[in-house]
């Protein structure tokens, strides 16, 4: 499945600061068509500002990120709409809009960019996406009565409803249950086979590491300083902040 | 994003750069809203919507509050206008006060309590839960479905329940003189027509329309731009209360001075 000659997204020197804070530092990654790449590293390192900078809701200080070729830097705001229709971003918090219903969340974004759809076909998508996240019964409930579980699986249906290429996971499982992590990193694996999706996995999480990723890439100070499949860059590490970090996830 | 450019060091002192810096912002966010307002889509059901929680909502309220001034102003005004034998007055000069300035200023000041922080405190805490950056990520723009429908709704809305405050504060009023000075429903509002003219009636539009827009633009101000964690929340929907009861009174003030200047020139 994984195309290593088809890079859909390619950055490079990428630079990013809030004040005196260097968040990102020459930062150098590649996505290839139909993998997962998993994004770790401790809080505050910079995973989600990275991924963020992608879709355009932060700007980058230097470097360019291209998505399918194209420079995201250089868009104008109707450019940039059409790139991020390309792409799904599950929040970490979830992000559902707490005034709407299941039903309204997962339409909210379909009809407003999806012109002339009818009654019908509106319902057989929701629905289908719904049955795919294994949660149909929830459609007319509000997210204040779902689980954390829940709402991540109905974020995630929300951004799939686009029918994006790639999709971006910001800590998929944070704040969840073991048990509930699993079902989730089984639900992304199952995303990238059903939708034929590329995605970038953010998460501290080693086991979530472990289950989704093709490749780990591991942020430490702004740089990427391993990356690879998880046994190179685990198993096999050298670096002392990788090999803590591993350390302490598996608690060995 | 903020197109204002943020620098290391203070240019005048901290706190003025801050207010400068504020109000630039604060500028640039009601001219992208006169900009945008304009052009589709239109989101007329969430306008319908917002309608109704402004409005409709807002109606228990306005009854009550409306009422209790028609009488509390007619039992307050009566002792004086007594002193002179001139009871007989007292609906000519409760509508001139209930029609000129209590009834826009009393439904603003309760609609920037109640609607102005609701809409604080809404757009400020989807904004720290992410809901505005998941609005943005599926190319929908959020300034459209939340700021213009919430404007254009407080801004449709404020000058209706002024009409409405209006007619409740009148009837209060009614109530107070039928019981004091025996007089009829009709003899009432006779006299509550002949002494409001249409410059009364057109100011107290115009008046509730701008009381109107600064309630929505203002909370909404308040609520895209609030900080992040729950306590930016909090300080999102005071501050759309505070700002915005401060701007309906200068505001207040500067329609008087103009209608003054029309009437009496």
């Amino acid at each position: 499945m994984l195309n290593e000659q088809e890079k859909v997204v390619e950055i490079r020197g990428l630079v990013k600061s809030f004040g005196e804070n260097h968040v990102l530092r020459n930062v150098d990654l590649d996505l290839y068509k139909g993998e997962n790449l998993v994004v770790l590293g401790k809080s505050g390192s910079g995973k989600s500002v990275l991924i963020k900078i992608m879709v355009g809701l932060l700007k980058q200080d230097k470097g360019t990120i291209k998505i399918f070729g194209i420079d995201n830097s250089n868009l104008n705001l109707k450019e940039l709409n059409k790139l991020r229709l390309r792409i799904g971003f599950s929040f970490q918090a979830s992000a559902l809009y707490d005034s709407m219903t299941v039903r309204e969340n997962l339409e909210f974004p379909l009809v407003r960019n999806v012109k002339n759809l009818t009654r019908k076909e509106i319902d057989f998508k929701v629905e289908e996406l719904l049955e795919s996240v294994a949660l149909p019964n929830t459609i007319n409930q509000m997210p204040s009565e779902l689980s954390g579980g829940q709402k991540k699986r109905i974020g995630i249906a929300r951004t799939l409803i686009l029918n994006p290429e790639i999709m971006l996971y910001d800590e998929p499982t944070a704040g969840l249950d073991p048990v509930t992590c699993i079902e989730i990193n089984n639900l992304i694996n199952e995303v990238r086979e059903r939708y034929k999706t590329s995605s970038i996995v953010i998460t501290h999480d080693l086991t979530c590491a472990k289950q989704t990723g093709d490749r780990m890439a591991v942020l430490i100070k702004g740089h990427f300083t391993s990356v690879g499949t998880f046994e190179k860059v685990f198993e096999e590490a050298t670096d002392k902040q990788v090999k803590s970090f591993y350390d302490y996830n598996f608690i060995r | 994003m903020s197109k204002i450019k943020k620098v290391d060091k203070p240019v005048i002192s901290k706190n003025l750069d801050e207010f400068f810096t504020g109000m630039a912002k604060a500028f640039s966010f009601v001219k992208r809203f006169f900009k945008e307002v304009w052009f589709p889509p239109y989101e007329f059901k969430e306008v319908l919507r917002q309608c109704y929680e402004i409005g409709y909502r807002s109606l228990p309220l306005i009854s009550l509050t409306g009422f209790i001034i028609g009488i509390v102003f007619t039992n307050q005004s009566r002792p004086s206008l007594a002193e002179f034998g001139a009871t007989s007055w007292l609906p000519s000069l409760i509508s001139i006060a209930v029609v000129r300035a209590l009834g826009p200023l009393v439904t603003a000041l309760i609609a920037s309590g109640k609607v102005g922080s609701s809409i604080g405190a809404e757009i400020g805490s989807m904004n720290v839960t992410e809901q505005i950056d998941a609005m943005e990520v599926s190319a929908i723009n959020p300034f459209k479905f939340l700021v213009i429908t919430r404007t254009l709704a407080a801004t449709f809305m404020i000058p209706i329940l002024v009409m409405y405050t209006d007619f409740v504060a009148l009837m209060g009023s009614f109530a107070s003189v039928n019981a004091n000075e025996l007089v009829s429903l009709s003899t009432f509002f006779v006299q509550v027509f002949e002494a409001v003219s249409f410059l009364d009636i057109f100011s107290s539009v115009i008046k509730s329309v701008v009381f109107g827009f600064t309630i929505g633009i203002v909370g909404c101000y308040k609520g895209y731009n609030s900080s992040r964690g729950t306590e930016g929340v909090g300080q999102a929907a005071n501050a759309a209360v505070v700002m915005s009861m401060f701007l309906i009174f200068v505001e207040e003030l500067l329609i008087m001075q103009i209608v003054n200047a029309i009437r009496y020139a």
